[in-house]
């Protein structure tokens, strides 16, 4: 392999405190998704929430991330300035346990893909429309990291592990069944 | 396919437990646009004058506006409409937030209530699933509590909720319909209390259509940074603490004490303290880039927001400082109870037991202090307990009720509206016509694109208007140039110059744009970002419909001469157009009453201030003029202009 080669991580960085609850990037998210662009708005479709309790005074912008089938099964709930939020506050799971992020008509998960289009925008369209500046966006280069091959001492070990478990037989068996599904 | 608007409205009859989703007259948005112009259409076909405020056939009618969750910016006022207990006249009422772009998302332009629920119940709406549900559990509650107990309820953190406080539960004629901290105040919140209804929670997940989404997207991110970045849009309030204008200017009690120079840079400071000590952020309604609401946490008080003039309503009332208001104000917005009238209410009170006409055993148990009496009849008058259930009904009709000269007090209404606490020299003739001819009933519904005060020189006076996008024509740059004494105005140019203030409100009221960065914004600075010049394009591309300037103009002479009509039917007639006698020291009857008939005239009004066939006519208002002959209102054949006088009174 060549040298270390770099990647470009985009981030959106988030300022709760400067979230004004507007729902602009909402607006905005869905009228760029929209099939033709622009053509209809619907905040239901935004891949972009902002999670609003006026009474917690808690307004935190989270994006779609990915889909989960399951609950989780416990949630931390965090204190923050004297504040609770819910650990799903800052969730971007499109999860079974809120409507967040699964569109209206299909029941299909949504993903946020931070408005990638040709011709490319310069900035995601809701950190374009956030004029509070809560949303910042920002792309990083980061060094790929070259994954270290595994040693032979490694292998020998994980399968002594599986021999003591399971048998020789057994073990050898399941690699000559794994090999031949390999070669069909 | 219809753009911009959902094309149905949804008819609740609570008496019968009945819901419809009907289809709308794709033609009435352009003649009536949306909002309040098509909810005055509704009450004047649907609402006989005969009807009482109280009974079941009063509608109670939701409106987002035309032009609610397309993309331009700040389009999210709501407007509520009905006929008000207080004024028996229709009601104005306007609320932030995200109501209205959410009932466009569920699918529905208006929202028209209609009957009175046997018991406690609230109103759910989700897309097509609409359902009257119970609302016992939540009797009492307060109105950001009762949202946030619906939301949990609903298991949807997504839902907007209106609802009503125990000020509406009580029928108080001050009750607010609050929500996301903003409120709709001046008589929807007793009637939505007489309804039953404690609470509208609306969830909407369907796409609203545009007709020529580009160029509509374009435009409107342009006027989006546009606004964010404007010093002339928006409310300053929010941010300038220098609030010496209010507090120098404006009358403290009961309208009555000028405090000329209270403002002190000391006083400044410490306030400003107050505030950001306790306030948790700044917020926005929906889709706009301004923040002007304050939220505010006082120790042992509910959270609230707050916004402009808002602030001061509650210590001015009370002779005491911003603590108090921020003491009262989260109490008083869970209870739903107006903050501009109900510190009127209060301290008219406090007026007549110190001049005798009520005395201590009108309130049992009262505090010494101004601080506690405030809380303590705030509390009667939502509970409607004692004194409270008198004062409940407003200055001028708990003045009739108490009697005994408590008449006098009752001096800053006007059609039995509580106006904002202002006393000052000499009559300034466009404002004269505004209080006096306004049916928003507030000042601050009407004012706001001629500037309020001429700039001193003419230097200053070309450099505001070389840059003067708002103006409709250029005779107002010409009268702008030509200004130089407040009071000294032609009777041409004051008409021209209300006729235009009212324009903006009538329109934005209608398409649902918010005052500051629109109607009322202008007169501070004029960069508005909303106006006659750029609103035309918007409708068009946002529905598709043909608009131009006259036809806006015309449609907002439309709605404004329905608003009158409806008004007439029910009695308005000239006598009952005068600011408060003492609004100016000094008076002049005769030059007053000559300015009103020139108006009247200017509007296509008779002498009486009823809309004459021709005008209805020009508007296409032919079926209001056929109504008000019937009626006996309008003489038959009646040609009169408004400075002939009436050869009989009109009487209903």
């Amino acid at each position: 392999m060549a040298g270390p080669t770099t990647r470009t991580v985009k981030e959106i960085k988030v300022d709760i405190d400067k979230c004004t609850g507007c729902r602009a990037c909402e607006m905005a998210c869905s009228a760029y998704h929209a099939q033709p662009r622009y053509s209809s708005i619907n905040p239901a479709k935004s891949r972009i929430r902002v999670v609003t309790d006026e009474l917690n005074d808690e307004y935190v912008p989270i994006r779609a991330g990915d889909y989960t089938r399951a609950e989780c099964s416990g949630r931390h709930v965090y204190t923050i300035n004297g504040k609770e939020y819910s650990e799903c506050s800052f969730c971007r799971a499109s999860c079974p346990s809120r409507e967040y992020f699964i569109e209206p008509d299909s029941g299909l998960p949504m993903k946020c893909d931070m408005c990638e289009s040709v011709p490319a925008l310069d900035e995601p369209m809701c950190v374009k429309v956030c004029v509070a500046d809560a949303l910042i966006y920002v792309e990083r280069e980061v060094e790929r990291e070259e994954k270290p091959q595994p040693t032979r001492g490694q292998i020998e070990f994980g399968l002594e592990s599986l021999v003591g478990q399971f048998g020789m037989e057994a073990v050898i068996e399941s690699l000559v069944k794994m090999s031949k599904a390999r070669e069909h | 396919m219809r753009y911009a608007e959902t094309g149905f409205d949804l008819e609740i009859d609570l008496s019968r437990g009945s819901i419809e989703k009907v289809a709308t007259d794709p033609d009435l948005a352009e003649l009536y646009l949306g909002g309040q112009g098509s909810a005055a259409k509704m009450l004047f076909e649907r609402v006989p004058p005969e009807t009482d405020a109280f009974s079941p056939d009063n509608l109670l009618i939701f409106s987002a506006g035309l032009l609610h969750g397309t993309p331009v910016p700040a389009a999210n006022r709501t407007a509520v409409n009905t006929i008000s207990p207080q004024t028996n006249l229709m009601s104005h009422s306007l609320f932030g937030g995200f109501f209205g772009p959410e009932l466009k998302y569920a699918g529905y332009d208006k929202i028209v209530i209609r009957g009175k629920a046997p018991d406690l119940v609230y109103l759910y709406i989700h897309n097509d699933k609409v359902e009257i549900r119970d609302a016992t559990h939540l009797r009492g509650k307060g109105c950001t509590e009762t949202g946030d107990l619906l939301k949990k309820e609903l298991k949807d953190q997504q839902i907007q909720v209106a609802a009503i406080g125990l000020a509406g539960e009580n029928r108080v004629y001050m009750a607010s319909i609050d929500h996301n901290h903003a409120s709709a105040a001046r008589g929807v919140g007793v009637v939505m209390g007489d309804k039953r209804l404690k609470a509208i929670a609306v969830r909407g997940t369907k796409d609203l259509n545009i007709a020529k989404p580009a160029e509509l997207f374009e435009l409107s991110q342009k006027l989006h940074q546009r606004i964010g970045e404007s010093d002339d849009n928006g409310d300053w309030m929010a941010v300038d603490e220098d609030d010496s204008f209010h507090h120098n200017h404006f009358a403290w009690g009961n309208a009555r004490t000028r405090i000329k120079n209270y403002w002190s840079d000391e006083l400044q400071e410490r306030w400003k303290n107050w505030k950001y000590d306790h306030m948790d952020r700044q917020t926005g309604c929906y889709n706009c880039p301004k923040k002007c609401r304050n939220v505010i946490k006082w120790p042992g008080r509910p959270r609230f927001a707050y916004k402009c003039f808002g602030k001061d309503t509650y210590h001015m009332a009370a002779f005491l400082e911003l603590d108090f208001s921020y003491e009262i104000l989260g109490v008083a917005q869970e209870y739903g109870v107006d903050s501009y009238s109900t510190p009127q209410v209060i301290a008219f009170a406090l007026e007549l037991l110190e001049a005798g006409i009520l005395t201590d055993k009108d309130f049992p148990d009262m505090p010494g202090d101004s601080r506690g009496r405030f809380f303590y009849l705030l509390e009667k008058i939502v509970r409607r307990e004692g004194i409270g259930d008198i004062l409940a009904d407003s200055v001028s009709h708990a003045a009739k009720r108490i009697g005994n000269g408590a008449e006098a007090y009752d001096h800053n209404t006007t059609k039995k509206f509580e106006q904002l606490p202002i006393k000052l020299g000499k009559v300034n003739p466009a404002y004269f016509l505004m209080i006096a001819t306004g049916e928003k009933m507030s000042i601050t519904q009407i004012e706001g694109s001629f500037p309020q005060d001429p700039l001193p020189t003419k230097e200053e006076r070309e450099a505001f208007v070389s840059k003067w996008e708002a103006v409709p024509d250029e005779k107002f740059k010409r009268y702008f140039l030509e200004w130089e004494k407040r009071n000294d105005m032609s009777d041409q140019a004051t008409c021209d110059i209300v006729d235009w203030n009212e324009a903006m409100h009538y329109i934005d009221d209608s398409i649902g744009l918010c005052g500051f960065v629109s109607s009322f914004r202008g007169q501070f600075g004029g960069g508005v970002a909303y106006h006659m010049n750029n609103i035309p394009q918007l409708i068009s591309l946002a529905t598709g419909m043909e608009m131009d300037k006259e036809k806006l103009w015309k449609a907002f002479q439309r709605i404004r001469t329905l608003v009158r009509a409806v008004n007439v039917r029910r009695g308005l007639r000239r006598k009952d157009e005068r600011p408060p006698e003492d609004h100016w020291a000094v008076r002049d009857e005769a030059s007053e009453q000559e300015l009103l008939s020139k108006y009247y005239e200017f509007k296509g009004w008779n002498h009486e201030g009823i809309p004459t066939r021709q005008t209805l006519e020009r508007l296409d208002l032919a079926y209001v003029a056929d109504d008000l002959e019937q009626r006996g209102i309008l003489a038959v054949g009646e040609k009169r202009s408004a400075r002939a006088p009436a050869a009989e009174a009109v009487k209903i």
